[in-house]
């Protein structure tokens, strides 16, 4: 979901398709070392480093890892894997790709190879990389849980307490409006954020089951009832003054919905976890001013979801390649079981401001700098009765482009709800 | 001496060109194995989905958009900085500048100028200007038209610029002699003497916009789809993200084969395979 970096993929340009054939692969073959690919930015160099230690001390059990860009690397660890050429370790964002990746046998059942992981991983992220009640991937990286941010000096100007319920939502938007200030900022332009809208919603009021119907593959699952009443509330929220007018037209390229959020054009903004360090990065005097807020979304009176569900990245993931030799396989199986969330590299990601989906790192948590949103991070996801899979990542890629271009159109008022899922459950 | 020429072209241009045709009649997600479907992908690119007409009709109103706006201004520009006047070098490093920049810096930077609240809407004083310029499906057409436009007509005025310098000097100081006028020797004497320019210039503006991508995928990311999505971001979308290669190979031989119809139609109707020299004393 989270693709700030579509310029990137730019790069590709035309070019690629004709170019795909030629796409390179990982070795399987030749030398014994394992290999990994991993991308480039964020919370990576972490990563890297714990591969850089790993090689360190296991002279004879060497990974050798490349960074690839994230928007290219969808593409490329794609036609590796089919090509039979993977890297040893494929990195995925679980949901409709491993799906793929299991069906096509492309990658081992892991089930017996991950030490003490289970125990320590939420257990709402480590279902993420089950399949048929096998463990196909393991949790590698930082947890990105969507959380509603907050301006609080807007809040005190409006005399607006934080909403709990969404008919505090509805109160506060007809309080805000009043006081010519944007209840919430939404990067509509760039449309994925609005998809967490429409995730939070459709939880809150049906619950997991309604998504997960989607995700089976039963028939006319769109066309349900809580996926009908988010729609037809975001639409309200688009016509009646709850997102900010010019939502249409705002992108998450250049943050600048945070930037709305940070300036007190608007109060709210939904958003993944990791705006809270572009927040601190990139306007640091609002996230010092102390009116920098983040809280859960909203509940829903008479919702059927469990509130304490939430929404967002479990997490980056780690699978094995079915056509790794046996030796290279042994290596992977040996620095997931024994490697993974070691305790220099947890350390590391929590100074970098990222969250491991762990339940033994409270002390640790408590010993940083930006401990709050860690531990309300951390306390989300430990809670969580359902952690959900941004819908664009779970479900099968065919399908993630027609629904993005599909939302678009609600948001931008050119579709009914009743459009919509008809749309999708065409597909 | 042609060999690397011919091998370069057959490795970059040929085999994968061949590949995309193999591949159109090839049902392919890119994890399975290519499986062969015969003329289904065709039948169902063409004729079962409405959005390839839609996609195609926005190529057309860029292609055309696109000409009709570079066209003339990258001419005139040529023209004036063909010429003498003071400050002509100074000018002409300025309005050169675009040519320098990378598509994607472009992009980013009119994103921020086109931003509602941050951008040029929301600093100049005037009501009337629109803040949706990327997402006011009957405006985005023409914002990209303007923006790819900004990045391609210095190329072409420096086309023009060297067209118009080799025109000989006598002609004009003649026409002068006979009583023509700036207006009557302009297109008298520079348009004809150009032709050969014109065409060129004609040529990559009309094949290069039909292909044209990356400034419109900054951009917009390909939204609003029904008005901005055109045949290259379709088959980009539909292949990497959709990861349906059989469609949009389907759709990159259709790209293929409108290029090479309209540039050799180009050709002919311009009579340039002739290869005749109207220059003065040749």
């Amino acid at each position: 979901m989270r693709r700030t970096t579509r310029i990137a993929a730019a790069g590709l340009g035309v070019t690629s398709l004709m170019a795909l054939s030629a796409c390179g692969g990982g070795d399987n073959g030749g030398d014994a070392n394992a290999d990994a690919w991993i991308l480039t930015g964020g919370g990576w160099p972490a990563i890297q480093e714990d591969f850089d230690r790993w090689n360190e001390a296991n002279e004879d059990a060497q990974i050798d890892t490349e960074a690839i860009e994230n928007d290219s690397y969808k593409g490329q660890i794609r036609t590796a894997v089919g090509s039979g050429e993977a890297p040893t370790l494929i990195m995925s964002w679980t949901g409709g790709a491993l799906l793929e990746y299991a069906e096509e046998e492309r990658i081992v059942d892991l089930s017996e190879h991950t030490g003490e992981l289970e125990s320590r991983v939420f257990d709402s992220v480590w279902q993420n990389g089950q399949v048929e009640d096998s463990t196909y991937a393991v949790p590698l990286n930082d947890v990105q849980p969507v959380v509603m941010y907050y301006n609080q000096s807007v809040f005190d100007e409006a005399g607006v307490e934080i909403p709990e319920t969404w008919e505090d939502v509805e109160a506060a938007i007809e309080t805000f409006n009043e006081n010519d200030v944007a209840p919430f900022s939404l990067a509509g332009g760039s449309v994925w954020p609005a998809l967490m809208w429409l995730q939070y919603l459709t939880d809150r009021h049906g619950g997991e089951e309604v998504f997960a119907a989607v995700v089976e593959g039963e028939e006319g699952a769109w066309d349900n009832e809580s996926i009908l009443f988010a729609l037809e509330t975001m639409q309200d929220l688009g016509e009646n003054g709850g997102y900010i007018d010019t939502y249409n037209s705002v992108t998450a390229d250049q943050n600048e919905d945070a930037q709305l959020l940070a300036d007190g054009q608007a109060a709210m903004l939904l958003q993944g976890s990791w705006v809270y360090s572009t927040i601190n990065q990139d306007f640091p005097e609002f996230a010092e001013s102390g009116d920098f807020g983040f809280t859960s979304f909203p509940t829903l009176e008479d919702g059927a979801g469990d509130p304490s569900n939430i929404v967002g990245n479990p997490a980056n993931f780690w699978s094995v390649s079915a056509d790794a030799s046996e030796e290279e396989q042994q290596i992977a199986f040996d620095y997931i079981s024994e490697n993974l969330y070691n305790e220099e590299t947890v350390t590391s990601m929590l100074e970098a401001g990222s969250l491991p989906p762990l339940s033994d790192i409270e002390d640790q948590i408590a010993e940083t700098e930006d401990s709050d949103f860690l531990q309300f991070s951390s306390d989300l996801v430990g809670e969580a009765n359902h952690f959900q899979l941004s819908w664009d990542q779970a479900v099968a890629p065919e399908v993630a482009q027609p629904l993005t271009d599909n939302l678009s159109q609600i948001l931008r008022g050119d579709m009914t709800p009743e459009q919509f899922v008809e749309a999708m459950n065409s597909l | 001496m042609a060999l690397p020429a011919v091998l370069f072209f057959g490795i970059f241009a040929l085999i994968p060109l061949i590949g995309v045709v193999v591949i159109s009649f090839m049902e392919w997600n890119v994890l399975g194995s290519p499986t062969w479907v015969g003329l289904s992908n065709w039948q169902a690119v063409l004729f079962d989905r409405p959005f390839t007409w839609t996609a195609l009709g926005l190529t057309i109103t860029f292609v055309i958009g696109s000409y009709l706006f570079q066209a003339p201004v990258a001419l005139l520009l040529g023209v004036f900085m063909a010429g003498q006047q003071r400050y002509r070098a100074l000018l002409a490093v300025l309005y050169f500048l675009p040519l320098l920049f990378s598509s994607v810096a472009v992009g980013l930077t009119f994103q921020s100028l086109f931003s509602p609240n941050y951008g040029l809407s929301a600093a100049l004083p005037f009501e009337w200007l629109p803040n949706d310029w990327l997402s006011n499906s009957d405006l985005v057409m023409w914002v990209m038209i303007f923006v790819v436009g900004w990045c391609f007509v210095p190329f072409h005025g420096l086309l023009y610029q060297a067209g118009v310098r080799q025109i000989p000097q006598s002609m004009y100081e003649a026409a002068t002699i006979d009583g023509a006028g700036r207006v009557r020797q302009f297109f008298s004497i520079t348009i004809p003497q150009l032709r050969y320019t014109i065409i060129t210039s004609s040529t990559l503006m009309l094949v290069g916009s039909l292909t044209y991508f990356d400034l419109i995928f900054v951009l917009t990311g390909g939204q609003p789809a029904d008005a901005v999505r055109i045949l290259p971001l379709d088959m980009y979308v539909t292949g990497f993200s959709s990861y349906n290669l059989g469609y949009a190979s389907v759709i990159a031989v259709i790209l293929v084969a409108i290029g090479l119809t309209l540039s050799l139609a180009l050709n002919i109707i311009s009579g340039s395979s002739k290869m005749e020299s109207d220059k003065a004393g040749a």
